[in-house]
């Protein structure tokens, strides 16, 4: 039943998204949201929506009840002339859907939509229920139809009576509701990330990687129906971890990068064909790598085996104190003018949300 | 709206409901209660709610403050954290809202609690002058809003409420108990001659004294440069009267205003009210009306609606034992001159005149108090004693809670403290034309507490733009007198020179 409540719903839905928009740089920087995310929901902390008044602030001290026990681990009282109207107590928390924040941070980054490629070749069976017929199984009557079908049929034949407006069915009206297969057209896209656990790659680092990939899959996951994530993480060799190991995991040693994408590669030929999928390697790194040689060997890589099969080739460089920094110099040397290679570099959390315009600006 | 609202909602009370009504009516009369027709509606979970993020009006403005304490409602019902057990607006007649899933006994009880406060709404004084069809006024407020949001736009609009809203405690609690006399700017001078014939004017009007007379009254008006004369509690009043606004602005800060108005005494009577109720509700549940299936859930319940965590205080509980002390203590005669002068605590204890005064007193003290009067005249030493009460403190360091102190009076001072104003700062206009510049300044005597910086950063803002020039605020911040100040584009905090 319609509440009056929901309008006001509504606006305060409105207000939280302008608020959302106004403050994303500071929600993509932070590190409290991301370890906030639900299922399909993220919680924002708010705290300034409130409507600010003239009050004191915290009370230092109150009257309370009770044994109060010995050295005091009293809490306030609740204090009886605050009773009722207490504003800016509690912090307020509010839930955005995944949807709304992917959307709210495409139209604040002007990310273009992703035209998929594939669609055609993709698609699935799925039953509609678009018809009327007239035979079917009593479960799938539509009653409205049915009885509207009667009334023509008693006003025609002059059965019906506006005194007593009775209208009974008989077989011949009766209608259902029939189905079509249809093919829907799929997308489905995989997001496959790679980092660089080695030694020069710090806690911070890894925490920027975190942020940049919550936002990267929030975007892809509007975009594409299905999207599966993949985690390699490598050093001098690489291995296929899960999400948690992905974020938490400190190796020590040196770095080879072919090692990553080498396995990158192995992924995509066994599970991902790349007519069916929509396929999106993302690279973490400090730009670190350990010979001029291995540099080489991606580069040949890249252009050999990884661009014709992928959307886009993205690598976000990380700065750390440690690394050189020079496997981004490389790859825009190499391909600078190849739309399917994006590079961004990250200097600080600050950095995120550029970055992500960045890597997802091209709209592949 | 409102009458589709309740026309949809009416179902009407089950045969079931209907003769608990009538059977707990007939109790609650018998006691002595004397309410306004109670109408109860039973509403599901989402109505419930809806009501009570609309503070019990099924009709409110259009605002988006609704839409979010419903959903912190909806939160906390979902984690469990509350119950809303009964909500009843102060309004004749009196609509009262029952939950539709609760069990039976908790329909009794809420149904013996709301004509409790039905009967404090009626009789207590401090209700006396609120607009008792505030049902239809909150509707009408709704139907100006949406007017002025179709003319001007929703965000101009929603956004003049919040700055409204903003400053909705500056208001004068006492304002509707006498009559409003106009602001004054100038006192014009009176004559101080006394009519009197020719002959005994010299006596009458001795020339001296009329001089002196007239001297005094130039000063004075020579001295009243400021305005208005004498501070104005009523900032919103002021506001309305002096600041330039257009015609649906000051519409909407006039019906803000009203609002706030409406819901002060629940704010001034918050333990007595609630302590009232839930003394008739225990009375009238054990002693007429539960069966004894009901009785396990009946304590059960009320228990949770009395109970005082650890360390905190909870108004149902403070109100519900200082009836219950009041009516002991006069039923055994413990008052009046000689009581007041035994000293000896085993005398006291033991003394018992068989008056049985007790409801005679209580009928009589929910008439004339509100909470700071009730406190301050009936929270003696041995309830204080007997009930455990305490004031706590804010260890600055470890930031942990501390029982300060269970003294008596610096228990009851706490609490008086807490209780003025309804725990909010007393601010007044104290210049309105500040250097000459048309520029606003309030004023906050200062009583230990600092207000909160970065609230009063916003609300000076809103303030200033309600005013329409620079606005100021003599306060003090950590003990030193302090000018906050907000142009419409700056907040500057400065020192000021303490008067």
């Amino acid at each position: 039943m319609p509440l009056n409540i929901d309008k006001d719903l509504y606006r305060f839905r409105h207000i939280v998204k302008g608020r959302i928009r106004k403050d994303l740089k500071r929600f993509m920087s932070s590190k409290d949201m991301i370890g906030k995310e639900g299922d399909q929901l993220v919680r924002i902390p708010l705290p300034q929506i409130q409507i600010p008044r003239l009050r004191y602030g915290e009370n230092p001290s109150g009257v309370g009840q009770g044994e109060g026990e010995g050295e005091g681990e009293g809490k306030p009282g609740q204090g009886p002339g605050e009773a009722g109207d207490k504003p800016g107590e509690h912090s307020l928390e509010v839930e955005v859907s995944f949807e709304e924040l992917a959307q709210i941070m495409g139209e604040e980054l002007e990310l273009p939509n992703i035209q998929p490629k594939g669609q055609k070749e993709i698609s699935s069976e799925k039953d509609k229920y678009t018809g009327i017929s007239r035979v079917g199984p009593e479960s799938l009557r539509h009653t409205r139809r049915t009885f509207r079908q009667a009334l023509k049929r008693q006003i025609s034949s002059g059965t019906y009576k506006g005194s007593s407006p009775i209208i009974v069915p008989i077989k011949e009206d009766k209608r259902y509701r029939s189905w079509k297969p249809t093919t829907q057209p799929m997308s489905n896209a995989v997001i496959l990330y790679m980092m660089d656990v080695s030694g020069s790659m710090g806690k911070e680092q890894k925490e920027i990687v975190r942020s940049q990939a919550f936002w990267l899959d929030l975007w892809l996951k509007h975009q594409y129906k299905n999207v599966e994530t993949r985690f390699i993480i490598h050093d001098a060799a690489a291995k296929e971890v899960d999400r948690h190991t992905f974020f938490h995991t400190r190796e020590s040693g040196g770095t080879l990068i072919s090692s990553a994408y080498t396995l990158c590669l192995k992924i995509m030929g066994q599970d991902y064909p790349a007519q069916d999928w929509n396929i999106y390697p993302f690279h973490f790194s400090d730009g670190d790598n350990w010979s001029g040689s291995d540099t080489s060997l991606c580069l040949e890589m890249l252009e050999s085996k990884m661009l014709p099969r992928v959307n886009q080739f993205s690598y976000a460089q990380v700065e750390s104190q440690y690394g050189s920094g020079q496997f981004i110099n490389d790859l825009v040397g190499k391909f600078d003018a190849d739309e399917r290679v994006v590079v961004s570099q990250v200097p600080d959390r600050e950095g995120i949300m550029n970055s992500i315009k960045e890597l997802l600006g091209k709209g592949r | 709206m409102a009458d589709s609202f309740f026309f949809r909602a009416r179902r009407g009370l089950s045969p079931e409901l209907e003769e608990a009504r009538v059977h707990i009516q007939d109790i609650a009369k018998g006691h002595g209660l004397d309410f306004f027709e109670t109408i109860f509606e039973v509403c599901d979970f989402d109505e419930i709610n809806m009501l009570a993020s609309y503070g019990g009006f099924p009709t409110r403005y259009p605002h988006w403050r609704w839409g979010m304490e419903y959903l912190q409602m909806q939160k906390g019902y979902e984690y469990g954290l509350h119950k809303i057990y009964e909500m009843v607006i102060n309004t004749d007649p009196s609509y009262a809202y029952l939950l539709d899933n609760n069990m039976m006994v908790d329909q009794k009880l809420v149904m013996a609690h709301v004509f409790g406060h039905v009967d404090f709404f009626k009789n207590n004084l401090w209700f006396a002058p609120t607009n008792r069809k505030m049902l239809d006024q909150m509707a009408n407020h709704a139907a100006r809003v949406q007017k002025h949001i179709n003319a001007q736009g929703h965000d101009v609009v929603e956004a003049w409420i919040d700055i409204c809203l903003s400053i909705d405690n500056l208001i004068d609690p006492h304002a509707v108990h006498y009559p409003k006399e106009p602001v004054q700017g100038q006192v014009s001078p009176v004559d101080p001659r006394l009519p009197a014939s020719d002959y005994m004017d010299p006596y009458i009007n001795p020339p001296a004294v009329i001089a002196a007379e007239r001297e005094k009254a130039a000063q004075a008006a020579q001295a009243v440069q400021t305005f208005p004369a004498k501070p104005e509690r009523d900032v919103l009043g002021f506001l309305l009267q002096y600041a330039q606004m257009s015609a649906w602005q000051r519409d909407i800060l006039e019906m803000v205003r009203d609002e706030a108005l409406y819901f002060v005494p629940q704010g001034q009577t918050k333990i007595m009210n609630e302590g009232w109720a839930s003394f008739w509700h225990t009375t009238m549940m054990t002693q007429d009306i539960l069966t004894a299936a009901e009785v396990i859930d009946y304590a059960d319940h009320h228990s949770g609606t009395v109970a005082t965590q650890p360390g905190q205080l909870n108004p149902y509980k403070l109100g519900l034992e200082l009836f219950r002390h009041i009516e002991e203590r006069w039923n055994k005669g413990q008052h009046g001159r000689d009581w007041f002068r035994t000293q000896d605590p085993r005398e006291r204890a033991a003394w018992d005149t068989q008056a049985m005064g007790g409801r005679a007193k209580i009928f009589e003290v929910r008439k004339t108090h509100n909470d700071i009067t009730f406190i301050d005249e009936f929270l003696d030493e041995s309830f204080v004693a007997e009930h455990g009460l305490f004031v706590w403190e804010r260890d600055k360091k470890t930031g942990k809670f501390n029982v300060s102190t269970r003294e008596f009076k610096a228990v009851k001072q706490q609490l008086l403290f807490q209780l003025s104003n309804r725990g909010q700062p007393r601010l007044s206009v104290v210049n309105a034309n500040h250097a000459n510049r048309g520029e606003l300044v309030l004023s906050h005597p200062y009583e230990g507490l600092d207000i909160q910086l970065d609230w009063a950063e916003l609300t000076l803002g809103n303030l200033s733009r309600v005013w329409g020039r620079p606005v100021h605020l003599e306060t003090h911040i950590e003990g030193k007198p302090t000018l906050l100040s907000h142009d419409g584009s700056a907040f500057t905090k400065s020192q000021r020179e303490a008067v």
